[in-house]
């Protein structure tokens, strides 16, 4: 017999049942749709992140004090661990010859005033390469200024938000604004530019760095951010940086390096954890469709016993009994799997829609996988009730009433 | 040809061995028309579904054509059910979810005849058993006579020589079942070898050779023995 009949003939002996055919299949929708659906908010925030990430340019090498890595030596000969200064800064603009910008960053928080208004708001201690390295946007007035000289002067730029409540709709520019007990003029005003990396950058005021190392008491840089003109340059930049910083500190190599690659690798390899988890979750209810399809093939077995008895009296073999059955499960479970899939793929529309900001899309693997799972599943679990739908004894069967 | 010699067929009950059928030797030839009757439990249908490869016997020698079949695994014997018998059941077998029409094709769906040779037979077949109007009504639209025509259709429909019914007429009234008889009767003589198991002794005596079963034996046979035709060679012991 071919495929064709076989599947007409498993068909139409679902179509006799249509609750009970409409209810299994639901199962394996429910269970499809969430392997979709889980799938791809995991992999959504895995893009999300690593987006974040890439918008932060992807030629950056991102300098902190300190050795992350146990170094195993006894709690007695602690390495004396160095500052990483302001001078160290310079000298990496200086003689890593990659380094095409070279941003150091100090960050604290303070409380900003204008007249009787106030707000906390964070302070990042830059220098004008800032603007270029983390693509400040301005929306009137200039950025920090550029220079030696300028590094220490009384001025600030502030972020869109600050500027919103502080000054309303007035123009800042020239204005002073008091941050803790000291006085700054504002120079500029950054474009808004949302959260980044669970900070918002429109709530930051950012003024010259020997400034902010003053106000917060600073002797060490937070960060230094090092921008080289390509990709391939990040490893000899990375050797070079940490062979200048160990000449300046005594031989002690006492910063840490981050680079891009390294924190979107880390990064990526959780999240994509993270969706494989979700997805495991999201198995469990396909395995309980696939029970499902299991009871309802059996409940069909059982109530067909005298068309079995029938069937064998007619000729036909136990491998055929086996085959109408399998095709049966295997029918089921894939138009299950198609719709399931096509309701996810609407909520992640839907999805999409509510929040633009967030890349919600199934990876196509988890496309792919759902419906074979979804045929696998039916199959497995068609099997038991088909085998034993093949047994049957079919005087027995026929006997039945 | 159907020869069987020394048929047995015992069933375990609760460990106890139950002789359903013992040392049955009976040669039926090609286009005989035999009745089986016999009081219930008697063995007739289990008689029956060993002619129709069914069921094995546990003891004895089965030949069908020449060919012994007691012993053959049951994919064989799907075969031979498939292309050489037809069964008609007491309570028709209808599949309810199919046709009229949909009930005949299906021996020919699982035994890969083609779509449209299917549709050809189907009208035929019918037509055989004048259903032709009713080929697209649902069983559950047909009255009784009707159904039983149409699983005599589905019988009949993968050419078999041989043609088993067990109490064909047993839930009809006694029109249709006349009707039934007529049918089954027509099919005979158009060739096909007629067993029929019946309770009723006014059907049972139409047959050209009629066999009573007591407790698993034949106990009588009648019908002349006609010389120039092959008889039913009936041996009770």
């Amino acid at each position: 017999m071919t495929l064709r009949d076989l599947v007409a003939f498993s068909a139409a002996a679902l179509r006799g049942h249509r609750l009970r055919t409409g209810l299994s299949l639901l199962g394996v929708a429910i269970g499809v749709a969430s392997v979709v659906l889980l799938t791809s908010l995991g992999e959504g925030a895995r893009l999300y992140v690593t987006g974040e990430f890439a918008s932060l340019g992807s030629n950056l090498l991102i300098v902190f004090p300190g050795k992350t890595e146990t170094t195993g030596m006894s709690p007695f000969v602690t390495a004396a661990s160095h500052d990483l200064t302001l001078d160290d800064a310079e000298a990496i603009a200086r003689r890593v010859r990659l380094a095409r910008r070279v941003a150091p960053l100090v960050f604290g928080g303070a409380t900003a005033r204008y007249g009787d208004r106030r707000r906390d708001v964070g302070v990042w201690g830059a220098t004008a390469d800032m603007q270029a390295v983390r693509k400040i946007g301005l929306r009137i007035g200039r950025y920090l200024p550029a220079g030696e000289a300028a590094r220490g002067q009384r001025v600030c730029v502030i972020g869109a938000k600050v500027r919103q409540e502080l000054f309303g709709s007035a123009n800042p520019l020239g204005e002073i604004l008091r941050l803790g007990d000291e006085r700054f003029r504002i120079i500029g005003v950054m474009a808004p530019r949302g959260m980044s990396m669970g900070a918002d950058l429109d709530e930051m005021v950012h003024v010259p760095v020997s400034r902010g190392m003053k106000m917060f008491n600073k002797t060490s840089l937070f960060r230094v951010l090092v921008e080289v003109s390509s990709h391939e340059e990040i490893p000899a930049a990375r050797a070079a940086l940490i062979d200048l910083v160990r000449e300046r500190h005594q031989g002690v190599e006492d910063v840490t390096v981050w680079t891009q690659d390294s924190v979107l690798a880390t990064f990526s390899r959780v999240l994509a954890l993270l969706t494989a988890a979700l997805a495991g979750i999201a198995g469990i209810s396909l395995t309980v469709a696939g029970v499902g399809i299991m009871n309802v093939m059996l409940v069909s077995v059982s109530e067909r016993t005298r068309e079995i008895g029938l069937l064998k009296a007619l000729g036909v073999t136990g491998r055929q009994v086996v085959a109408a059955f399998l095709v049966e499960a295997a029918i089921l479970s894939t138009a299950g799997g198609l719709a399931g899939l096509g309701a996810a793929f609407g909520a992640t529309r839907l999805f999409r829609a509510l929040y633009p900001g967030f890349p919600a899309r199934a990876p196509d693997w988890a496309v792919g996988a759902a419906v074979g799972v979804s045929l696998a599943v039916g199959l497995l679990f068609g099997a038991l009730p088909a085998r034993r739908a093949s047994r049957l004894d079919p005087i027995a069967a026929l006997a039945r009433r | 040809m159907i020869e069987l010699e020394g048929i047995g067929r015992d069933f375990d009950v609760g460990g106890q061995p139950v002789h359903a059928l013992s040392g049955i030797d009976l040669v039926i030839p090609e286009g005989d028309y035999l009745s089986l009757m016999g009081p219930s439990g008697s063995g007739k249908s289990t008689l029956l579904n060993i002619i129709g490869c069914l069921d094995r016997p546990t003891a004895g020698s089965y030949r069908l054509d020449g060919r012994e079949v007691a012993r053959l695994p049951e994919e064989d014997l799907s075969q031979i059910r498939r292309h050489r018998i037809g069964f008609v059941f007491q309570s028709y077998h209808l599949v309810p979810r199919l046709t009229a029409a949909g009930n005949v094709e299906l021996p020919m769906i699982f035994a890969g005849v083609e779509r449209r040779e299917r549709a050809a037979r189907v009208a035929r077949a019918l037509e055989s058993v004048g259903l032709s109007a009713r080929a697209r009504h649902g069983s559950e639209q047909l009255s009784g006579g009707e159904r039983q025509r149409v699983a005599i259709s589905r019988a009949i429909v993968m050419g078999p020589k041989i043609l088993l019914a067990d109490e064909p007429t047993g839930n009809l009234d006694t029109a249709a079942g006349a009707e039934i008889v007529r049918l089954l009767e027509q099919k005979n003589a158009e060739g096909l070898t007629l067993l029929v198991v019946t309770h009723d002794p006014d059907i049972g005596k139409r047959a050209r050779h009629r066999l009573r079963l007591v407790d698993g034996k034949i106990v009588s046979e009648e019908g002349g023995l006609v010389p120039s035709r092959a008889p039913a060679l009936v041996t009770a012991r």
